[in-house]
């Protein structure tokens, strides 16, 4: 399991690499570098330095991210291993790439629109927010939000009135 | 996408599926995860101006603040009217508790005097120390935040007034000259967002919605408001941060927080209350370690278990 020769695991890109076919716990369509938890990889002597940064600060999937860096970069050789948090800037639902929206979606999990990031004070909302959304199962428009707080601290439960089915929302943030 | 999903297998990379759940070590502290100092990586430097206590029990404060309103709120986990409400406060309950985790943290490193002592070898991190073996006089939270649960009306009239003072207090706070302070900030600013519009909605709806969740409404109003008067009033270790840059006199909070409850109250039909403020205690407040009956009862039952196995491991 160890058996990696030299010149790959002297490789700052081959770690990051490794490191970014990780997925989230959560949400294992998904790997950290596409959902943008994943900020850096760097190798420093022997040791490899990750960082990733929380969706939620009080988010409970960050130690098993960390163990499963931990064990996928030990399983390719790289023995020194620490992964650090760091929270700015801090994480928005845009840094999201194209092809992990894609996959959200394949997944039937409606990914998030752009982040409303306005100067100034934040506005209260009293009205449920409207987002344009499709069901990512049937494709319809009439959809209707059930609550803004879902099984996970990142999403949102809408149901579709068209095939009733519900579905999963990733939250602006 | 070449990987999908678990490819590889854990099953095969992994001696047993309680692996993942486990940290670097052979065992870990039994109360939590033994991630790493939270704060690795970030600047920890006490900033230009600021004293290192006065900054750590501003920590407390803030971070207490959170403890405590999140102990509290995911006691409605299982007994919130429906589910999704479960959902929603055991949600907002999670967040709190991840900006407890950086706050106590923040706290003990800017002044490690301010951690209970603990056996040698204990294996407990700085910030469940804080959170498990102080005493009720040690903690630093507004009364507000302590006082029982009460009917939903009762909470959610509670969560609209903390998170709408929260949120006030996180946007200005994003421009500490304290580089953790600040980005907790910036990162609460975007949770409590959801956390006061859920409430604030809520309102709403009951005042609206049917004759006993108006009056049950207008009861719970009553019941909460004396302790808001308590948020706004300024403690001398938070005068001294703001002097430093470093936090917020939470009286200057006050007309914006004001501002914020009348449009709700004025959307819902509500007359903002007349009700006095409940007072300090022998010259203190919450902030001062003055509790009220309730926080015992809190504290037993959040820390009983944490100071029966001090040295717990798994």
């Amino acid at each position: 399991m160890t058996a990696v020769s030299a010149d790959t695991v002297k490789d700052a890109a081959h770690a990051r690499a490794v490191a970014a076919t990780v997925t989230d716990p959560e949400l294992p369509m998904l790997t950290l570098a596409d959902l943008g938890v994943l900020r850096d990889v760097e190798l420093a002597g022997g040791t490899v330095i990750v960082t990733i940064t929380p969706t939620y600060l009080g988010c409970p999937a960050m130690a098993t991210m960390r163990d499963d860096l931990v064990h996928r970069l030990r399983d390719s050789g790289y023995d020194d291993v620490q992964v650090r948090v760091s929270l700015s800037p801090a994480w928005s639902s845009d840094d999201i790439t194209t092809r992990g929206r894609q996959a959200l979606a394949e997944h039937g999990i409606s990914a998030p629109g752009r982040a409303n990031r306005a100067a100034g004070p934040v506005v209260l909302t009293l009205l449920p927010v409207r987002r344009a959304l499709a069901c990512p199962r049937c494709g319809s428009a009439d959809v209707r939000l059930i609550s803004e707080f879902g099984p996970t601290a990142c999403k949102a439960m809408y149901r579709c009135t068209g095939c009733l089915e519900p579905f999963e929302h990733v939250k602006e943030i | 996408m070449g990987e999908m999903g678990h490819t590889g297998g854990h099953g095969t990379e992994h001696e047993s599926v309680y692996d993942g759940l486990l940290g670097s070590g052979d065992s870990q502290w039994a109360f939590g995860t033994d991630f790493e100092d939270p704060l690795a990586g970030m600047d920890t430097t006490i900033p230009d101006g600021a004293d290192a206590a006065s900054l750590a029990q501003y920590c407390l404060m803030l971070g207490d603040d959170a403890l405590i309103y999140s102990h509290r709120l995911s006691q409605w986990s299982s007994r919130a009217p429906d589910l999704e409400d479960d959902i929603a406060l055991s949600n907002i309950a999670l967040d709190l508790l991840g900006q407890a985790r950086l706050l106590l943290t923040r706290a003990a490193a800017a002044d490690p005097a301010l951690v209970p002592a603990l056996p040698d070898g204990s294996p407990v991190p700085p910030e469940d120390a804080l959170a498990f073996f102080r005493d009720e006089n040690a903690f630093r939270n507004v009364r507000l935040v302590e006082q029982d649960n009460g009917d939903f009306a009762v909470t959610v009239v509670r969560l609209l007034i903390f998170a709408t003072y929260r949120l006030a207090l996180l946007q200005h706070l994003a421009a500490s000259t304290d580089a953790v302070l600040a980005a907790i900030a910036v990162k609460g600013v975007r949770e409590l967002t959801y956390h006061r519009d859920y409430a604030a909605r809520w309102f709403l709806t009951l005042s609206v919605g049917t004759d006993e969740s108006r009056r049950r409404l207008l009861a719970a109003l009553a019941v909460v408001w004396p302790y808001y008067g308590e948020l706004s009033r300024t403690h001398p270790v938070e005068l001294r941060v703001a002097e430093h840059g470093v936090g917020v006199d939470p009286a200057t909070l006050t007309d914006e927080v004001d501002v914020l409850l009348g449009q709700v109250f004025g959307v819902s039909g509500v007359d903002r209350p007349g009700l006095p403020a409940v007072g300090p205690v022998s010259a203190g407040t919450g902030r001062d370690g003055r509790h009220t009956e309730e926080m015992g009862r809190l504290l037993a039952e959040m820390q009983v278990v944490a100071r029966a196995h001090p040295n717990g491991r798994w």
